[in-house]
């Protein structure tokens, strides 16, 4: 049955595809005889969830290798797009062309650094962890370097960094399912919680794999189809990416004339923006090139030293398919992030054009006022409009907004139906849900197989491991939702710290572990508490004590000083002390080809 | 089982295609963002060239690296006979 399940992926994910956008159809319909926006943002979302916990519970299992890898038999292709679902997180698909509205240029930094990531994981890690048969990264980082503190000190380092992640993640189901359920975002972020739970719980990693595929296939045609139709409904073109060139010259010239970095807001409202940065400028000088390129630098690092990505590539039957899943899944990532540049530039040219029907700038407030959806999103606290100079007119200074409405209103600034909106928020729901699942999985599994099993109970048999693994889940689920329930960060901060204490303290540990022969335990050691520990102190002192940046290192930057000490720490102790066994040593050659048996055991 | 000279000799392989594959990357990550601001002043496809580098030019460029990348390293392994 399991042979058959695997050779007949492509007719099962044809079907669903074609099934999700008969679903779309059936939805447009629906609104057409006038059923309210409202009913079909919960069709919409409820419809997801409900398949994706369907697919969780056909997925249960009881077998260790199942539940920790997916039985490794995961084909490229699928594990790419899985990847690509367990990747783009809410921040990715709700904030990020958002944060390309307001930030322009200098926040292009993060599509960069989010792609060119899966270089370093493809030449540097994927693999030779996928030929080291292990289940979790600790798992490599403990019989690598041999010892339970090494493998301790990689589970807390996993822990901080996919906890600060997964708090940020249920806080954006919860916003969600807020917003498309109509409940209160404290009830949101539990039921949130309870759809994630339904993916992971009873089938592990493979569950969470085929829920995480089904999710990429809503998410990516979600982020799509909006755009494509705005474009073509707009006359942008017909392939939107390519041809959005023209609009970034336009929307410089009507920034120059409506005095964008020039006019700055007199008023401030709580959690919105205006628009004060140039869309396309570089700043010049040495200075923000460097800004560009540490940003830059710690998401790539981060990109290949967090647990949740890395085990991805544990699924895969053999080492090429691991390598090849990792290409596949750059191109399934890059589908979204070349298109976020290409919507945050139409958001605006649509919000600035005074040529367009849509454009409000420069437009009487009361007109402005009047628009639909000015008035549904400022109900909600996502827009305001205020007349600072009394002048009558709505100047680019006088128009606040939240980064997340370019991705959620432009269907509707666009004036397309409400149907396209209730898709938009499946797919957020859907890029939201499943980073959560990986990251708690991650989590659970580490403290499940690391903790529990390796270091507490090494007699412990399957069952037991994998109720403990379970009830592990839970807890961690419940405490993400404890912990965002109270709101205490803005949902992009805490993501870009996750990557940063991901590469402060197991970039190296990880890397040097395949390419360097000499590294060791007592070098392994240093670097990930040195590195972790300075990297924390670091954003300790430029976040909260107040203290001046070095070098310009803010706080989304401290994995750079926290990979430098870790560099450092790791290649000075490693050569002081003894160099590593024979057996290490062998252990090492092994990972290096890829033919072979694995270094441990199937199930271990 | 491939011999020891082998995996020597495919070892050195796979290590000069990193450093190759590394270097493209670096290129594309960091070198050509430095000069942003720079490249702007270049019109491309009616984009300043700075802009649609870091929006487009280098993910494509990764995306086409590892393609390359990947095959160059599925022909090594082929040749050097230690492939699964």
């Amino acid at each position: 049955m399991e042979k058959g399940f695997i050779n007949n992926l492509p007719r099962i994910y044809g079907l669903y595809t074609g099934g999700f956008l008969g679903f779309i159809a059936l939805m447009a319909i629906l609104e057409q005889f006038g059923v309210p926006a409202d009913v079909l943002g919960i069709l919409f979302v409820t419809f997801t969830i409900a398949i994706y916990a369907a697919i969780g519970w056909l997925s249960r299992t009881m077998q260790v290798d199942a539940y920790y890898v997916a039985g490794r038999e995961v084909p490229p292709l699928y594990n790419g797009m899985a990847t690509a679902a367990d990747w783009m997180s809410g921040a990715s698909f709700v904030a990020m062309a958002g944060g390309i509205y307001f930030g322009g240029y200098g926040y292009l930094a993060f599509i960069v650094g989010w792609t060119g990531g899966y270089v370093l994981v493809n030449s540097l890690l994927a693999p030779y962890l996928r030929k080291f048969g292990c289940y979790t990264v600790p798992d490599f980082i403990g019989t690598r370097y041999g010892g339970n503190t090494a493998r301790l000190l990689a589970v807390i380092v996993l822990v901080v960094a996919s906890f600060t992640y997964v708090t940020a993640q249920i806080n954006a189901t919860g916003t969600i399912a807020a917003r498309a359920l109509q409940i209160p975002f404290e009830v949101g972020v539990w039921f949130g919680l309870l759809g994630i739970l339904l993916c992971s719980m009873l089938g592990g990693m493979r569950a969470v794999t085929w829920t995480q595929v089904a999710q990429y296939i809503v998410l990516i045609i979600a982020y799509l189809v909006p755009v494509f139709w705005m474009s073509n409904a707009q006359d942008f073109g017909l392939i939107p990416q390519f041809s959005y060139g023209g609009a970034v010259e336009r929307i410089s010239e009507l920034e120059a004339a409506a005095g964008v970095g020039q006019l700055m807001p007199s008023e401030s409202f709580v959690g919105l923006r205006a628009l004060t940065t140039p869309h396309a400028a570089a700043s010049e000088g040495a200075f923000a090139s460097w800004q560009f390129v540490t940003l830059v630098m710690v998401l790539m690092c981060g990109t290949a030293s967090l647990p949740h990505i890395l085990m991805r590539y544990f699924t895969t039957p053999s080492v090429r398919d691991a390598r090849r899943s990792v290409v596949y899944s750059l191109f399934f990532i890059f589908l979204l992030y070349f298109t976020a540049p290409a919507l945050a530039t139409f958001t605006k040219l649509q919000i600035m054009d005074p040529n367009l029907a849509t454009g409000i700038i420069g437009k009487s407030i009361a007109d402005v006022q009047s628009l639909e959806w000015i008035q549904k999103w400022s109900n909600v606290g996502f827009l305001a409009i205020s007349d600072s100079n009394g002048n009558g007119l709505l100047e680019i200074n006088e128009f606040f907004m939240r980064g997340d409405i370019v991705v959620l209103a432009t269907p509707e600034i666009a004036g397309l139906p409400y149907v396209i909106s209730g898709l938009v928020a499946a797919g957020g729901m859907a890029a939201a849900m499943s980073t959560a699942d990986g990251l708690l999985l991650a989590i659970a599994n580490a403290l499940s197989h690391d903790l529990y099993y390796k270091i507490i109970d090494p007699e412990a048999d399957t069952r037991t491991r994998l109720i403990v693994a379970r009830i592990l889940l839970l807890i961690i689920g419940a405490g993400g939702a404890l912990v965002a329930s109270l709101q205490l960060s803005s949902i992009l901060g805490a993501v870009a710290w996750a990557f940063s204490f991901a590469c402060s303290g197991l970039f190296f540990p990880l890397v040097l572990g395949v390419w360097w022969k000499r590294a060791n335990r007592q070098g392994a050691i240093a670097g990930m508490a040195i590195g972790f520990l300075a990297g924390s102190y670091y954003l300790y002192h430029v976040r909260f004590a107040g203290g001046p940046p070095l070098l310009g290192l803010d706080h989304l930057r401290f994995g750079i000083v926290g990979m430098a000490a870790s560099l450092v720490a790791m290649v000075g102790v490693s050569l002081a002390t003894e160099e590593p066994d024979a057996e290490t040593q062998a252990m090492v050659d092994a990972i290096r080809i890829p033919g072979g048996d694995t270094v441990l055991d199937q199930t271990h | 089982m491939a011999s020891s000279q082998n995996k020597a000799t495919h070892w050195q392989r796979t290590r000069n295609l990193t450093f190759v594959t590394l270097a493209i990357w670096f290129f594309f990550s960091f070198f050509v963002h430095w000069f942003g601001a720079e490249l702007n002043t270049v019109s491309f496809m009616g984009f300043p060239l700075g802009f649609y580098m870091a929006a487009q030019g280098s993910p494509i460029a990764f995306v086409i690296l590892l393609f390359w990348s990947t095959r160059r390293q599925e022909a090594i392994d082929e040749e050097c006979g230690v492939a699964e």
